[in-house]
């Protein structure tokens, strides 16, 4: 099958430091792709530069066959890209239900006057998104918390909130920025369930995750970032072995105990 | 008892233009963040070219219309010209901004129109209305409807169109609207339309009242500003009371104590706000997860 996402000699230059230098890796529909590395590795710059927040220096990002370098995060979302936060981006201010109901805002879209009026199409179409906004809440576990606003739910509960919110997109590639970070056990592997089913929907998944045991667990594909460079790749067996990865990863943080 | 009534009535009327100022000050707000001080301008440009369109020989409401249409465009063109170019910048930078935009346009104003007052016909007669004693003007209650359809239609939008919650969107989190696909720059455009628009429908509505001249843009400014943080910023409901609320308690001000305390009464309430309630009355507490 084609790539869905490919990276090419992806790199950004922070004051003369290179934080990302001539990436490229690939994402096959269906396939969950784990970036690692220890922590200043570069992994979520990398990140902001395929989803458009930070415009790269070099290389070129491809989705689905065309060239989305630098493209705004809107049009990259109607591209079919979506992506969650390590520090979450949430309407704080909205209620759980309202937040994934946003994320249907391109699909739900007709026009203006339709919905001032209420006419039966716009409550259709409101219908509809709010009936899929429940089911991904059921989907995220997050079904008891609808009503409650965002910003007084935990940790875990939000990183959960901004992954059905992102579903709430139909993407054709999801990047999930340590999906796992702040939650107990039991919700990783609830999350990793998810991103399991989100996967074997089709859609690639890109994924950047400290949790070592999930990464090894869900991943067809590992990319190792040291110092802003790819030093190694793989399927999990294969990264782990590796001396180098070893030596700039688990050695690292072996080190610090 | 008539007396009160009269200050009752002519205070609702100052306050309804007021409410049509606050409102747009929160439309603004609520997609950026910025007060939008420039806000006045447009109740003036809403006045001001209506008159010069209707000294022309144009038909009143077609006047009213190209003068709301204009400040619209103008609208627009601050935001791209001086808003989206400083995006980025800190909040205070571009309120500061708009400030800059308040003065130019006063100065264009000045230079394009003339210094004098200028006024044009009420809509519908200059015939006091008699109510228990004290009189309304017909154009009294052009400009009180004015202010409830504004608010109505408003919180139409905000609460049930899909574009109205990607504006709701847009302030709570720019970066996350855009993940969900919002073009958070046509949502500030469009917001800077709306808010022009509305400004120079006040000015149309209140001109036959309250006269204008180049130079009035910054008194309603203030005094819709100080509504808009009586009400709590950014909550259109609050927008409508707040300004109602204003323009009575300055009614009452020049009506018991001195008509010349009367511009005092926005800055007095605006200072008790910003002491003892910064959320204003239907504002929410803002808390920051850190």
């Amino acid at each position: 099958m084609s790539d869905l996402l490919s990276i090419e000699g992806l790199g950004i230059s922070f004051g003369g430091l290179k934080a990302v230098n001539d990436v490229s890796f690939r994402v096959r529909p269906g396939e969950i792709v784990s970036v690692i590395g220890p922590n200043g590795a570069g992994k979520t710059t990398l990140f902001n530069m395929i989803s458009g927040v930070y415009l790269p220096g070099a290389g070129r990002v491809m989705l689905d066959g065309a060239d989305v370098t630098g493209m705004e995060p809107h049009l990259l979302a109607r591209r079919g890209m979506s992506r969650t936060f390590q520090n979450l981006q949430i309407f704080q201010s909205m209620t759980v239900l309202e937040n994934v109901i946003t994320g249907y805002h391109l699909q739900e879209k007709g026009p203006v006057v339709a919905d001032i009026l209420g006419l039966p199409s716009s409550r259709r179409r409101a219908r509809k998104a709010m009936a899929g906004a429940r089911e991904l809440l059921e989907r995220v576990g997050l079904t008891r918390a609808a009503e409650r606003e965002a910003g007084n739910l935990s940790y875990g509960s939000l990183k959960r909130l901004e992954i059905a919110r992102a579903l709430a997109l139909d993407p054709k590639v999801l990047l999930l920025d340590e999906p796992a970070a702040g939650c107990n056990a039991v919700e990783t592997e609830e999350i990793d369930h998810l991103i399991a089913e989100v996967a074997a929907s089709g859609v690639a998944i890109l994924l950047v995750e400290h949790d070592m045991k999930m990464v090894m667990r869900i991943s067809n594909h590992i990319v190792v970032l040291d110092h802003g460079e790819k030093i190694a790749e793989g399927d999990p067996a294969t990264v782990s072995q590796n001396p180098a990865v070893i030596a700039a990863y688990l050695g690292a943080e072996n080190a610090h105990g | 008892m008539s007396e009160l009534l009269q200050f009752l009535f002519s205070g609702i009327t100052v306050g309804a233009v007021y409410a049509l100022v606050a409102l747009g000050f929160t439309i603004i707000y609520n997609a950026s963040d910025v007060v939008n001080f420039a806000q006045g301008e447009f109740v003036m440009l809403g006045g001001m070219i209506t008159w010069f369109a209707h000294a022309q020989g144009l038909p009143l409401p077609l006047a009213a219309l190209i003068a709301i249409a204009a400040t619209a465009a103008l609208g627009v063109a601050m935001n791209k010209l001086m808003i989206e170019p400083a995006r980025g910048a800190p909040v205070v930078s571009l309120i500061i901004i708009t400030i800059g935009a308040s003065i130019f346009i006063q100065g264009a104003a000045q230079l394009v129109f003339d210094k004098q007052i200028h006024s044009f016909p009420a809509f519908s007669g200059d015939d006091p209305i008699r109510i228990g004693g004290a009189t309304i003007l017909p154009q009294s209650l052009w400009v009180i409807g004015g202010a409830l359809v504004v608010f109505l239609a408003l919180w139409l939008f905000f609460t049930r169109t899909l574009l109205g919650r990607a504006v709701l969107a847009t302030s709570n989190n720019r970066l996350a609207a855009q993940l969900v696909g919002i073009n958070t720059n046509f949502v500030m455009t469009l917001s800077f339309a709306l808010s022009a628009a509305i400004g120079a429908l006040a000015g149309v509505l209140a001109t036959p009242i309250t006269l204008t001249a180049y130079s009035v843009g910054i008194g309603f400014a203030l005094k819709g500003f100080a509504g808009a943080m009586l009400g709590g910023m950014g909550n259109p409901k609050g927008a409508l009371v707040g300004g109602f609320l204003i323009g009575l308690f300055e009614a009452m001000t020049a009506g018991y104590l001195s008509s010349q305390y009367k511009d005092a009464a926005a800055f007095i309430v605006i200072l008790a706000v910003l002491f003892f309630m910064p959320q204003g009355l239907f504002g929410r507490k803002s808390t920051d997860r850190v």
